[in-house]
């Protein structure tokens, strides 16, 4: 089963989320921050990350960068979840190593399609 | 937690308003957050941890608002989450005019989620609140909440002098001048304006914000005949940031943005942006190449960053066009009612198709061949379409189950108590609607189970358990029903410490109850068992609740436990509507089905093949094994006139055992839609649901993991 | 006891004002007409074993699994028999439908607060807890039942 990491600090964003992907099949692992991500993570493999930016402790950038540095997930896909399309997050979120972005008032269908495009098949 | 939402959110599939309750008590902690912390800033003195923790309030809030569509929450949120990402980075100071604005917004915020929650309408217009935090996002001070105009007014002054200056620069005829890399020369159009004044606003931001770019009027200041007006702006900054900014004075839809040229670039021809301005085209991306590895505490450099974007704009928005082309859904949204009529319908239909069968059954094969024929295909394809209709309103257990792993996290902490939980059957489907209703129960069942049935670490220690105590989750499919059971480790219920409370409430008991009645006192109402109350599942109150709530449903619920090692709660629900293959046999004058799935074999005999066991018990050999044979007209009282020698046995198999059942005939096998016994009438033993034959007669379906279940005992 | 629970059943029940009346042995029963879905004839329902003997069985109806009862085994009144005009009157009692065997039906009747009494001291096999009044129309009287409060009590078995 394809698995994403999904990182949000907002309860009501991941459970959300989290309902979207697992009705459709996807295993789920929900984190708060950066550095719950890391915690979770351990030694599993994850398919696919959708992160939050702005999160305690650890955000998404950073977590973005720590993630590039483990050789299983040089390759992941990894999505910024963004409030808006602004140069400047997207750029950063670039540089960091992001794969893509997506502008946060999403709909669940859409987030399907969305990952579907981004996971590799 | 009351959250009395029924409308369809976005996607029939995905019913969203499950989550506003999450989303309201969230967005309630944030807001409490964000008070206390604006409270406690030092203006002459803000911390920076403040300031972070008080932008992700507003940001959080505002992330949640937009996905469900809150928007009058996500605007007001957004322009707050402007202001405090300025003041967290330090590019702007704080002050106390601020602060009494944002607390100003906190409060309007609650006001705006306490009349979603309840279905009212807030009656309260944001715009001036909205463009007064605006200001203080981009530096002009506003002197006193005042409509926009005077703000304008109030300001015009002293940008005037830049004001002359921007047009002045901008009338040097920017089609004439070279462009320099990035820039594009837009048209924008804004209007219908009740107050064409409203426009000039948006000419001052050219003004106020450096790197803007430029404006200048192209309809000599006056509106035309739609009340609209006309510009001709040159810059580098992107449609959707544009339309950000201009949202401050007026509203998106009123603005349209119009490229006719680009700058040249030396990556990508010029691409003309698309005519409308759409925030959908800009929702979504991919980087073009995947990114190399980047070594840890290694920032890339900033030149490179910020060289780059004006070349890689056009190619993103290029990108972004087609990807949002490919990203148009292909799905419909149907009301919930056509989706019953039509499953209704169509299960009105199988009926007569079988009934259509019955008939055909009489007619002479060969002469009406092309019948017999047309009759096959229609019983497949009736089943086809059956399956496919069924398959539109059911969705996994896991929308239910989902919830549970956060909250038993929190209860572990609020009880102080190790809790696990496993689930099993997560893709058991179960009716949308029902999906719904049941979370409740369940809610209150799981609750149950962390509160009373598990014990404190240190007691399960001592009793020789594993210190985390497990709470399953577990669905099945079960001939026309699901059955969801809740089970734990813990305790398990005191048969007599029941039955003396129940003496206690004056309810009458007896000893000679069986445990199965003893435990189900608990859904006695007022009945309670707990030594204090405790504000996590309250009262005895719930059960009987959770009892009544599944009852309605047309469900059952029982409880079995052992004292010391735990509790099950059985919850069984009817599937709205179900098809299965049966095996339709003869008792004596009656017809009674049996599930085809757990018949293993039926064989001829005689009375010699069966052997008594004991005085009452019979068995029968079949394949060098002893099973038990159970006769049906004996277990379901069916009156006979003519003793019968012999008859038909079938073997049956469930819950890892096997029996066989004795009955007259073998009439036939077919396909039958599963109706539900209790909606009416109340749970049989041994029977677990109906079905309609043919001749339109009801016929019993045998629960064959039950008959199983009771021979073990 | 019995004028007591009488004046908590008025108090609680609101009085209809139309009642379908039929027949158990000799006695004519009255019942809320806005609860009467239909009325059939009788058909052999499918048994169900080990049920109370008043209830006969369940039968089909427009592809919903009906409860039978039959209310003159329950309260003893006439002899049960089943013919042509045996009837059966389908209740619609919001969370439940069911229906009941009863002797005959008559009529619809109007009945005004005058025509209804309170009910005596008897001895009736319905408990008199679940009779809201007795009318009174020329030389009728119809006993006035709660019906869906007396189909939703335990000794009914349908729960």
């Amino acid at each position: 089963m394809t698995s994403i990491l999904a990182v949000d600090d907002s309860a009501s964003m991941r459970q959300m989320v989290s309902f979207t992907l697992r009705s459709s099949g996807y295993d789920v692992i929900e984190a708060i921050d950066g550095q719950d991500a890391l915690d979770k993570i351990g030694d599993r493999h994850v398919d696919l990350v959708l992160t939050d930016q702005n999160m305690p402790r650890m955000d998404g950038l950073t977590l973005i960068r720590e993630l590039r540095c483990v050789d299983r997930f040089k390759r992941t896909p990894i999505l910024m979840l963004t409030t808006e399309s602004s140069d400047e997050m997207k750029q950063a979120g670039r540089a960091a190593g992001a794969t893509g972005w997506m502008v946060k008032t999403f709909d669940p269908q859409r987030l399907l399609e969305i990952i579907s495009k981004a996971l590799p098949n | 937690m009351s959250d009395t939402h029924t409308s369809e959110s976005s996607g029939d599939v995905f019913d969203l308003s499950q989550f506003h309750g999450v989303f309201y008590e969230e967005a309630g902690e944030n807001l409490t957050s964000m008070e206390a912390l604006l409270l406690e800033t030092d203006e002459s003195n803000a911390d920076d941890e403040s300031l972070n923790a008080i932008f992700r309030c507003a940001h959080s809030i505002k992330g949640g608002a937009a996905t469900f569509g809150f928007q009058d929450v996500a605007d007001l949120t957004h322009v707050m989450e402007t202001l405090l990402d300025r003041l967290r980075r330090r590019e702007l100071a704080i002050t106390s005019g601020m602060i009494d604005t944002l607390l100003e917004s906190g409060d309007v915020l609650k006001h705006l989620l306490a009349s979603r929650q309840s279905g009212t309408d807030a009656g309260i217009d944001c715009t001036e609140l909205v463009a007064r935090i605006g200001a203080f996002a981009h530096g002009t001070v506003a002197a006193a909440p005042a409509a926009v105009a005077p703000v304008a007014a109030a300001t015009a002054a002293p940008v005037a002098a830049s004001m002359t200056e921007a047009p002045a620069a901008a009338s040097a005829s920017p089609a004439a001048a070279p462009l320099a890399p990035g820039e594009r020369v837009l048209e924008i159009a804004i209007g219908p304006l009740d107050q064409p004044r409203l426009a000039d606003n948006v000419v001052e931001l050219f003004g106020e914000i450096p790197g803007l770019g430029t404006i200048e009027p192209s309809d000599d200041g006056k509106p035309d005949a739609a009340q609209t007006r006309h510009f001709r702006v040159v810059s580098t900054v992107t449609d959707s940031d544009l339309l950000d900014l201009f949202s401050f004075h007026v509203s998106r839809e009123q603005v349209s943005i119009r490229e006719v040229g680009a700058a040249a670039t030396a990556v990508a021809t010029p691409v003309a942006t698309p005519a409308a301005t759409p925030e959908a085209d800009q929702t979504f991306g991919l980087f073009e190449d995947l990114p190399e590895p980047v070594a840890a505490g290694v920032q890339a450099p900033a030149a490179v960053v910020v060289a780059a974007p004006k070349a890689e704009a056009p190619r993103a928005a290029d990108r972004a066009a087609p990807a949002s082309a490919n990203l148009e859904s292909s799905t419909i949204r149907v009301p919930t009612e056509k989706v019953d009529q039509l499953i209704n319908l169509v299960g009105e239909m199988v009926i007569t198709q079988a009934m259509l069968a019955q008939t055909g059954r009489g007619l002479d094969a060969v002469v009406h061949q092309a019948m017999a024929t047309a009759l096959t295909d229609l019983e497949r394809n009736t089943r086809l379409l059956q399956e496919a209709v069924m398959a539109i309103r059911m969705i996994p257990m896991t929308a239910v189950f989902n919830r549970f792993p956060r909250m038993l996290r929190d209860l572990s902490g609020r009880l102080g108590k190790k809790l696990e939980l496993h689930t099993i059957g997560e893709d058991t489907e179960l009716d949308k609607g029902l999906i719904e209703k049941i979370t409740d129960p369940l809610t209150h069942l799981v609750r149950n189970s962390a509160d009373h049935g598990i014990e404190m670490p240190a007691d399960r220690i001592a009793a020789g358990k594993p210190e985390h105590g497990t709470v399953t989750l577990a669905a099945a499919h079960q001939g026309g029903s699901i059955v969801i059971e809740v089970r734990d480790d813990g305790r398990g219920l005191n048969r007599a410490k029941l039955l003396a409370k129940a003496r206690e409430r004056g309810l009458s008991v007896s000893d000679s109850m069986s445990d199965t009645e003893v435990y189900g006192l608990i859904f006695a109402p007022g009945f309670s068992t707990a030594a204090e109350v405790t504000d996590v599942s309250g009262r005895g109150v719930g059960m009987d609740v959770v009892k009544r709530n599944i009852t309605s449903l047309g469900g059952s619920v029982e409880i079995d436990s052992v004292e010391g090692q735990g509790m099950r709660v059985s919850v069984r629900l009817p599937l709205t509507l179900a098809i299965m293959d049966g095996m339709s046999v003869g008792v004596a004058d009656e017809t009674y089905i049996v599930p085809l799935a757990s018949v293993v074999e039926s064989i001829h005999m005689t009375a010699s093949d069966v052997k008594s066991v004991g005085g009452t018990g019979r068995v029968v050999e079949v394949r060098n094994e002893y099973l038990p044979l159970i006769r049906l007209d004996e277990l379901f009282d069916v009156p006979r006139s003519v003793e019968h020698n012999g008859g038909i046995m079938i073997v049956v198999e469930a819950e890892g055992g096997r029996i066989a059942l004795l009955v007259d005939d073998l009439i036939g096998q077919h396909q039958v839609v599963v109706k539900n016994l209790e909606a009416n009438y109340r749970k049989v033993p041994g029977v677990s649901g109906a079905t309609i034959l043919g001749d339109g007669r009801v016929a019993l379906i045998l629960d064959v993991s039950w008959l199983i279940r009771r021979v073990r005992h | 006891m019995n004028a007591r629970a009488n004046a908590v059943v008025n108090a609680v029940v609101e009085r209809p004002r139309e009642y379908l009346t039929f027949r158990l042995g000799e006695e004519e029963y009255g019942i809320d007409i806005l609860k009467v879905q239909e009325i059939r004839g009788y058909e052999q329902p499918t048994r169900i074993a080990n049920a109370p003997s008043f209830i006969k069985g369940v039968v089909n109806l427009r592809g919903v699994i009906v409860p039978i009862v039959d209310m003159r085994l329950k309260f003893g009144l006439g002899s049960a028999e089943y013919n042509d005009f045996t009837v059966v009157i389908i209740l619609n009692l919001g969370a439940r439908v069911v229906g009941m065997v009863v002797d005959s039906v008559s009529d619809v009747m109007e009945l005004s607060p005058e025509q209804i009494r309170d009910t005596p001291e008897i001895d009736s096999v319905v408990d008199s807890s679940y009779i809201t009044g007795l009318g009174t129309l020329n030389d009728r009287m119809l006993i006035l039942i709660a019906i869906e409060k007396l189909m939703g009590t335990a000794e009914m078995a349908l729960a």
